[in-house]
């Protein structure tokens, strides 16, 4: 292969990346000052020659469009609709030799043990404080020092488990720390993304290239937080402790969640009893042994660790005084954060290790120093001030250019509060190929590589997420400013063992069981879930039933058995209160007399039909409930399968994209509801057919139903009082929105009647659209739910008194009724449903859901 | 003088509380000039879990947990304290304040870095142009500290009104020195927080004040209340307290609880609880001198 080079690919080759200009100024990664490839790069370049510009161009798409059906996204603060951006990746790996690798991998695992090291102290005897190896402001004066963390003890000292570390090369070709990761290294997950994505698009290069596989590295963060489970345990359960879907890594996090196995869990579902950490799950309290935190230091606690909100678990830091959780990393460890201390590395590594440390940090002064403070004020022009702490406030980044008024500020502000500045060197960043348009453009590229403590050390992650700047001229790079990202591949200099985590293909396949220990606050998701998209298909149903009758060319005067219809839409909220009078008007007076204020025109009635389909802010309208649809896929996707996550995504885009305005004719909508109805019966079949049938496929089957049988109940509370509801035009709406239109076909050789479709709709329990099919499976689901809980009598008896309503009825009496339907029996069965049914869904609720909120309590107000 | 201190505090819930775990600070310190003969601490409901430890601060921690549902909790500390008369400091003899800032400028001698770590921002106080500029009445060039630092807690006292209803638990530093009025808590933040804006290092102290009831009257049981002062670092002489609220310097009247940065510190009782909807405390204080 590395000599099979012909003249034709090499020209093929360099034509992709003939447009490629380096800039001189910089480190290329790919070619040398003198133009010429860069020996590893070599394979890779012929590897992609021999696939060809068109073939590679089409991958390129393929790889977009497997970014977006994987649903890798990245959430940014502040962006509230379109929160989650898709995860931006740049096709062109970013290759690193092996023999350069080894110098970086044995250079951060000094780092890291160094780093680790000096927690222990901090934390600790604070020896090198009092010695004078630290400075004692640069802990003291840091909110990041967590007072009541001191005195923690983490099993075998593993203060820093997880570690990432920012690098950059120089123009001397050199790598360089530009910052160092201790708290929560956030992007594992999204290298790993990046790994299958890239994979799978150059097939023939990743396998050329001898690519070092990373899911070792994910094996052995498996092991390392098994082994570090405080009591003997069998089987410790670790949990990833997220702040939630609003998080801007929050994919990253269910990914990595999904991918190691580990359960993923928020604040609210843990509860600290008798010094131990519990899992609030629907079959009771289960012991966690570790928890993998994605949950910022001060949150950890909101009883020790000063915090107004409450995100985390009250009395973790006692427990783990107690030694009864292994926290990785420890809270408190973002002290090491701080870039002010990249100033005193160096020393501490003679130190503390007794070496020289072998990855320089980039230049580095803390002006807590009074040198230091002299230097940089003296250069403040060449320098890149930001504050020394308070990283997640560090949104004022000081740019260069500043004006003579902002300097001055900045003088004042720094002579003020020296220890709270840190100024660093202006980092020129090395610069890689990256696809711009169907051009490859040098662009500066930065690299953050993952380390796990393992009994021994810490293992690095052969790979890391490159990030790319979105222009040649940015120093900083950063996914919330807008860059790109890269696959990284260290190359081996031997064949790679072939390795992974994921069993063939399971990524796009389904959930774990998860039996019994679903947690309490995503079985409420779940429920909602299924009422929601229950909630989508009826008003979808109902829509396209309306608008199949709606035939605006009668000039205004919709036929009187679209008022059952109309009224349901209003009763739903899905269409304004006006409409009802405009209608009763207009059946009153015929068409074009005496229009008044309340009159509808057609065309108006079209309007708000289109709106309840498309208005995205109008509650009730059907684009609004598939926003809550897919909010709630959001919140279980971690225990969901990909595929339920894209065809929630795919019924939004449905909506999203067909804006109303394209739609000038009602029959057109028609169009854009069967899809939806077909995308929420795709996305009904996964929920039901791939997840297993545990808990939570229960809870989404029980939404289903009780959303079904209340959105029956009010149509037909709507229908029945009709003056036409015998009208077969109106019992053929009833069976459509029942969707029992066929089954009546296949029971009646007749028109609709008025008792055979009641009969059906209500009482027939082998149609699975049936009244009393929906209170059956209510029924049966309760039967197998956890029952240690009081009210659960509370709910047998609801439903115990609908089944027995549901026996004792005969729509039958329908028959002799004319013009008072409503006033029978079925009438009032329909009635009592719908008060009832809420009831259930209630008693549910504080059953299975109750999370009492938690809140602080004061007590100390000192007059 | 030696007093008996009964510290209760009441909470009354809207609605149960399934669970609940708190932490108080209401043992007094030993000091060298504060004995405490004995402590206890009755919570009711039995908590299930009660571990008591020293904090980074020194003070006397009890953090517990309830386990059994509830709805009325009950925290009593009583203690015995004696207090020896402390006579009033040299002050004219203190080191001139300029020297005390140098000292805790770069680079701090590793010999003071006790005192050092309150010379920086802390959780409730950040220190400001303005506060230096509010402390600089007093501090004259060469001025000897403790003058200087008895000439701010005679100003805090005469220039702020007690007022208990201006201020809550959360109202900032800046708008107690905006309104001039406030309450003992706020004026020991901001006495902290001035000298801090100088860079001198100050602390909150927490504990109790004996009260004496109006001239022939009877002293009114549990009529007292938790107390708050500052206290300045000041070489040769160590930690010395003040009390703005009542512009003197604690002497044999004052029994100290707990110190740290500020009153997020040292809050006598905090807790998160699970469920209990709106809450009532009710605090009571007694501090009866026996002898």
């Amino acid at each position: 292969m590395d000599c099979a080079v012909t003249k034709n690919e090499s020209k093929t080759s360099a034509a992709l990346l003939d447009d490629y200009q380096r800039t001189a100024s910089q480190f290329d990664e790919c070619h040398t000052e003198t133009g010429a490839l860069r020996p590893h790069y070599a394979r890779f370049v012929n590897s992609l020659a021999q696939v060809g510009p068109s073939e590679l161009s089409r991958r390129w798409d393929n790889a977009r469009r497997l970014v977006q059906e994987q649903g890798i996204t990245y959430n940014v603060y502040g962006d509230v609709r379109g929160m989650e951006r898709p995860w931006e990746l740049d096709p062109m790996p970013f290759l690193i030799a092996a023999d350069e690798w080894w110098t970086i991998e044995a250079g951060l695992i000094q780092r890291a043990t160094l780093i680790n090291r000096v927690l222990a102290d901090c934390y600790g005897p604070q020896e090198l404080i009092r010695s004078g190896w630290l400075p004692p402001g640069l802990v003291f004066a840091q909110p990041e020092f967590q007072r009541p963390c001191h005195g923690l003890k983490p099993k075998q000292g593993k203060f820093l488990v997880f570690y990432a570390a920012d690098m950059a090369r120089s123009p001397d070709g050199r790598w360089w720390v530009t910052s160092d990761r201790t708290q929560i290294p956030t992007g594992a997950g999204y290298a790993l993304a990046n790994r299958l994505v890239t994979s799978r698009i150059l097939p023939e290069a990743f396998r050329d290239c001898q690519v070092q596989r990373v899911a070792g590295f994910f094996q052995e963060v498996q092991k390392t937080l098994a082994q570090l489970a405080p009591l003997p345990s069998e089987n410790p359960r670790v949990v990833l402790l997220t702040p939630g879907p609003y998080n801007e890594t929050y994919f990253e996090q269910a990914y990595l969640a999904r991918y190691l196995g580990y359960q993923m869990v928020e604040g609210q579902d843990l509860t600290v009893r008798d010094d131990r950490v519990f899992l609030k799950t629907l079959a009771g309290l289960e012991p966690v042994d570790v928890i993998l935190r994605r949950l910022d230091d001060e949150f950890c606690d909101p009883l020790e660790l000063r915090n107004d909100s409450i995100l985390g678990v009250p009395g973790l830091v006692e427990v783990a005084r107690a030694g009864n959780i292994f926290i990785a990393n420890l809270p408190g460890s973002s002290l090491l954060q701080s870039p002010a201390f990249m100033a005193f590395l160096p020393g501490l590594c003679r130190h503390v290790l007794g070496e020289e440390l072998q990855i320089p940090s980039a230049a580095t002064w803390w002006c807590g120093q009074k040198s230091a403070e002299d230097y940089v004020l003296e250069n403040l022009d060449g320098l890149y001030v930001k504050p020394a702490f308070n990283q997640r406030l560090m949104s004022k980044v000081v740019e260069k250019d500043l004006s003579r008024a902002e300097r001055a500020a900045l003088v004042r502000r720094i002579k003020f509060q020296p220890h709270q500045f840190v100024a660093q060197e202006w980092v020129k960043l090395s610069t890689a190929p990256a696809l711009d348009g169907n051009r490859f453009m040098p662009r500066p590229v930065t690299l953050r590589v993952y380390l796990v403590a393992t009994e021994n050390g810490y293992a690095v992650m052969p790979g890391g997420l490159s990030r790319v700047a979105p222009r040649a001229d940015t120093s900083l790079v950063s996914m919330q400013r807008g860059g790109s990202s890269k696959d990284t591949w260290v190359l081996s200099d031997e064949p790679v063992e072939v390795f992974t985590l994921l069993s063939a293909g399971s990524q796009s396949v389904e959930l774990r069981r998860v039996g019994n220990n679903l947690p309490s606050r995503l079985a409420d998701n779940f429920f909602w879930l299924g009422r929601y998209v229950e909630r989508a298909d009826a008003a979808a149903r109902l829509l396209r039933s309306t608008l199949r009758r709606f035939t605006p060319e009668r000039g205004g005067s919709p036929l009187p058995h679209l008022a059952p219809l109309l009224e349901t839409l209003e009763a739903q909220g899905q269409m304004a209160h006006s409409l009802r009078s405009s209608l009763s008007q207009s059946q009153s007076q015929g068409a074009g007399q005496r229009p008044s204020m309340s009159w509808k025109t057609p065309e108006a009635l079209e309007a708000e039909l289109l709106a309840a389909i498309f208005a995205p802010d109008q509650d009730g309208s059907l684009r609004h409930s598939i926003g809550h649809l897919q909010r709630l896929a959001m919140f279980v996707r971690d225990r969901t399968s990909n595929d339920l996550w894209r065809a929630a995504n795919q019924l939004d885009d449905l909506l999203t994209d067909a804006l109303p305005e394209k739609f000038l004719l009602a029959a057109d909508a028609l169009g854009v509801l069967n899809q939806t109805l077909l995308g929420l019966a795709s996305f009904n079949g996964l929920a039901r057919e791939n997840m297993t049938r545990a808990q939570g496929w229960r809870f989404i089957d029980m939404g289903v139903r009780l959303e079904r049988a209340f959105g029956l109940c009010r149509f037909l509370n709507c229908a029945l009082p009709s003056p036409e509801a015998d009208n077969p035009s109106l019992l053929e709406a009833v069976l459509e929105v029942a969707d029992s239109t066929l089954t009546y076909r296949s029971r009646y050789n007749l028109l609709p009647n008025i008792a055979a479709v009641y009969d059906l709709v209500l009482l027939d329990e082998k149609n699975p659209r049936s009244l009393i099919f929906q209170i059956r499976q209510l029924e049966k689901h309760f039967q197998r739910l956890p029952q240690e809980h009081l009210s659960v009598t509370l709910q047998q008896k609801i439903l115990r008194d609908c089944s027995s309503r549901l026996n004792l009825l005969e729509p039958r009496e329908l028959l002799e009724r004319h013009q008072a339907w409503a006033s029978g029996d079925t009438g009032r069965v329909i009635a009592d449903m719908l008060r009832d049914l809420p009831r259930l869904s209630d008693a549910l609720a504080v059953s299975y859901f109750a999370h009492s909120e938690i809140s602080r309590t004061g007590g100390g107000y000192q007059p | 003088m030696t007093y008996h201190l009964i510290h209760r505090t009441i909470y009354e819930y809207a609605s149960p509380v399934t669970v609940s775990h708190h932490a108080a600070r209401v043992q007094p310190r030993e000091l060298p000039y504060q004995q405490v003969d004995r402590f206890s601490l009755r919570v009711d409901p039995l908590p299930s879990v009660s571990q008591p430890r020293i904090d980074f601060f020194g003070n006397h921690v009890c953090g517990f947990s309830i386990q059994a549902i509830h709805q009325r909790l009950e925290i009593t500390a009583t203690s015995r304290v004696r207090v020896a008369a402390t006579p009033p400091p040299a002050s004219a003899l203190s080191p001139d304040w300029e020297s005390v800032v140098a000292l805790f400028s770069d680079p701090v001698s590793p010999a003071v870095v006790e005192p050092y770590q309150f010379v920086f921002d802390s959780p409730l106080l950040r220190r400001s142009p303005e506060l230096a500029d509010y402390a600089r009445q007093s501090f004259v060039p060469a001025s000897p500290l403790l003058l200087a630092v008895t000439d701010l807690n005679k100003r805090l006292f005469s220039d702020f009104k007690f007022d208990p209803v201006a201020t809550t638990v959360a109202t900032p530093l800046e708008e107690v020195l905006e309104k001039r009025r406030g309450v003992c808590q706020d004026f020991a933040h901001l006495a902290v927080a001035s000298l801090r804006s100088l860079g001198l290092p100050a602390r909150y102290v927490s504990g109790y004040l004996r009260t004496h009831p109006p001239a022939g009257q009877p002293r009114l049981v549990g009529a007292d209340a938790s107390h708050a002062w500052f206290s300045v670092f000041c070489p040769g002489f160590g930690w010395v307290d003040f009390d703005p609220t009542n512009n003197l310097l604690p002497a044999e009247e004052h029994l100290t609880v707990a110190f740290g940065r500020d009153f997020s510190d040292v809050s006598p009782v905090s807790g998160v609880i699970t469920g209990g909807g709106a809450h009532a405390v009710n605090v009571s204080v007694d501090v009866e001198p026996l002898s």
